[in-house]
């Protein structure tokens, strides 16, 4: 078990490391350095710049100086704020997203398995086909459409939410976590009811009933525990969509969060900036992957550990 | 297991007869799924109206009619939808927008499956050294959530149609391989590609008549989800403002617009929001349905 962790763990480090490699490279290669717009600077500041951002040294070097900097939790300075560096930016909006990231997975989780369940218990009724329709909506239905459909909603037509806006009151993040959950949800409700329907079938369940476990314990105890492990081996795909989604929901909500750091960072060519979201999401991404991948092994005995 | 179950489902004949190739046997039962067939026809209507009936309109999307500004829905006028504050008429924008967010995810989906079905085809066959190398690779790419490759690729080639195709083709070529490839290594060691080899087969007609056929279901299969995948993505980088960049439009820079226009104008994001989602309902449905139609053994 504890071999399989560490084979794991060491798996992914040639994918963190092309991921750190794609994209510096890249942007070291793409156009439009964030000093080319301003074209009031002289040859002279711009050499100074470039000097100062350490952009005259060989990609190479550069690429070296960048590894050992992330070594220490240093993503360099961003070039947009002057003022910051990127690892300030990181510290100042990740809590912001974190929360929102943390709130929401949990939220489909609950809801998504409670659903699932339902459905699976009550399988064609009224609750199994409208619980399949949401599903169905939050699949197809890209977050960036609901989201401002529910801003017109709630906090348009019946104003029970605020549009937009991070005041750190409970409501502002209502709608934000909810847009965010959403997907996961639909994902989780259709593969909770498939493994549950499937798992009530199985043979133990059949020997549960048939030692005259009550009902309710037969689902509760011995069903559901089946029933979950697909829903656990999801736990890094979710992961994926959250970091994802958070950049749209942030961006619709106006979330002062790293994933409009990195949108804005994208349109104004802030490499370091990007880079550092990138990393950084991209390591969270991997780590959960990671932790289901390990999560699996525990629970499941079936799971070898080759 | 599942292998069996395919094999029975087909009446024996579908693999000798001429007329009763797998191929039309899966396309007789998609055509008797009716969800699947209507949202194939609302798609082909969806597809037809982006791409013909703008030819129709007397005036161009970005022409500004100054006698009709924010005109109001009426559907017998010259502006059957309204326009917006330039007088621009909304439904030939949304139609025009259309063109990119089809084009790109049907031509996108293409090559991403063209690409990964042969470099996951090459891996599978030929085994060995050569197969570790080019999955270990695949791997590695796989690892990363494919948003930020896109955006940081889209970064290098520019914020062009043809740079949001390439970016997003790039990168979204990955799971058809590793389809292909699983798809590839499964058949070469199947019992009926055996029971062909020992009737006397030639190999090239064991790859033309078993192991082609076997594989085309998978990728036909795959190949609609991924429409649906590209079309998502570029619409989410166009929302974002990375994407396609005015004056040019698509479905998801216009749903930008309107979501930054709630307040005022709902029509905005309800009309391209609603031809999107539409879209991704109907590609939803024929992704079902193929699947129901080519993989008996997956319901």
């Amino acid at each position: 078990m504890l071999a399989f962790s560490i084979r794991r763990i060491i798996g992914a480090v040639p994918t963190l490391l092309a991921l750190i490699a794609i994209s510096f490279f890249v942007m070291r290669l793409a156009p439009g350095g964030p000093f080319a717009a301003n074209r009031k600077l002289t040859e002279a500041i711009i050499a100074n710049l470039n000097k100062a951002y350490h952009l005259d040294e060989p990609v190479w070097m550069q690429f070296g100086r960048y590894l050992w900097g992330l070594l220490h939790f240093d993503f360099g300075p961003s070039m947009k704020y002057r003022d910051f560096s990127v690892t300030e930016l990181i510290v100042h909006g990740f809590p912001v997203s974190l929360e929102i990231g943390v709130w929401a997975m949990l939220l489909a989780g609950v809801v998504g398995i409670a659903l699932g369940i339902v459905g699976a218990l009550r399988r064609n009724g009224v609750t199994d086909l409208s619980v399949g329709i949401i599903a169905m909506v939050g699949v197809a239905i890209p977050t960036f459409v609901i989201g401002p459909l529910l801003q017109i909603l709630f906090g348009l037509k019946l104003g029970w939410l605020p549009i937009a806006g991070w005041d750190g009151s409970v409501n502002a993040k209502i709608l934000p976590i909810v847009v965010l959950a959403l997907p996961n949800i639909a994902y989780i409700s259709r593969l909770m009811r498939g493994s549950m329907i499937e798992t009530l079938r199985a043979n133990y369940v059949r020997t549960a009933r048939a030692k005259g476990i009550g009902a309710r314990r037969v689902v509760w105890k011995h069903a559901l525990t089946g029933a979950m492990l697909p829903v656990i081996a999801y736990l890094g795909p979710a992961t994926a969509i959250t970091v994802t989604g958070s950049v749209i929901v942030e961006q619709i909500f106006g979330i002062p969060g790293i994933g409009r750091y990195f949108v804005e960072g994208a349109a104004n060519r802030d490499y370091p900036l990007v880079m550092g979201v990138t990393i950084l999401y991209g390591g969270i991404v991997i780590l959960a992957n990671i932790v289901t991948d390990v999560a699996r092994g525990i629970i499941d005995p079936k799971v070898s550990y080759e | 297991m599942s292998d069996l179950v395919a094999g029975t489902a087909q009446p024996p004949e579908t693999t000798t007869s001429v007329g009763q190739s797998p191929l039309k046997a899966s396309w007789r039962r998609f055509s008797r799924n009716k969800l699947a067939v209507g949202s194939m026809i609302i798609l082909a209507l969806i597809v037809l109206a982006c791409f013909a009936s703008p030819l129709l309109f007397p005036f161009g999307p970005e022409d500004a009619d100054f006698d009709n500004i924010a005109a109001p829905i009426d559907l017998f006028s010259a502006h059957p939808f309204g326009t917006d504050e330039f007088g621009r008429d909304l439904l030939l924008r949304v139609l025009v927008g259309g063109q990119v967010s089809l084009a790109v995810g049907f031509v996108g989906a293409l090559t991403a499956v063209i690409i990964g079905v042969l470099y996951g085809a090459t891996a599978g066959y030929v085994g060995g050294r050569l197969d570790n190398f080019l999955m270990r690779t695949v791997d590695v790419l796989y690892g990363i959530p494919y948003f930020f490759l896109v955006v940081l690729i889209n970064l290098l080639v520019g914020r062009t149609v043809t740079g949001l195709f390439v970016s997003i083709v790039v990168v979204l070529w990955l799971t058809p391989a590793v389809i292909a490839r699983g798809q590839a290594v499964s058949l070469r060691h199947r019992e009926f590609v055996d029971a062909a080899r020992a009737g006397g087969m030639t190999e090239w007609q064991i790859i033309r008549q078993h192991i082609v056929p076997n594989s085309l279901n998978v990728v036909i299969v795959y190949s609609s989800l991924l429409v649906l995948e590209v079309i998502i993505t570029e619409s989410f980088l166009s929302f974002l403002g990375l994407g396609i960049q005015p004056p040019a439009s698509s479905w998801g820079s216009l749903i930008d617009t309107g979501a930054r226009a709630i307040e005022t104008d709902p029509r905005l994001l309800l009309l391209p929001g609603g031809f999107l989602a539409t879209t991704l309902f109907c590609l939803n449905f024929i992704a079902d349905g193929l699947r129901d139609a080519f993989d008996p053994s997956e319901r």
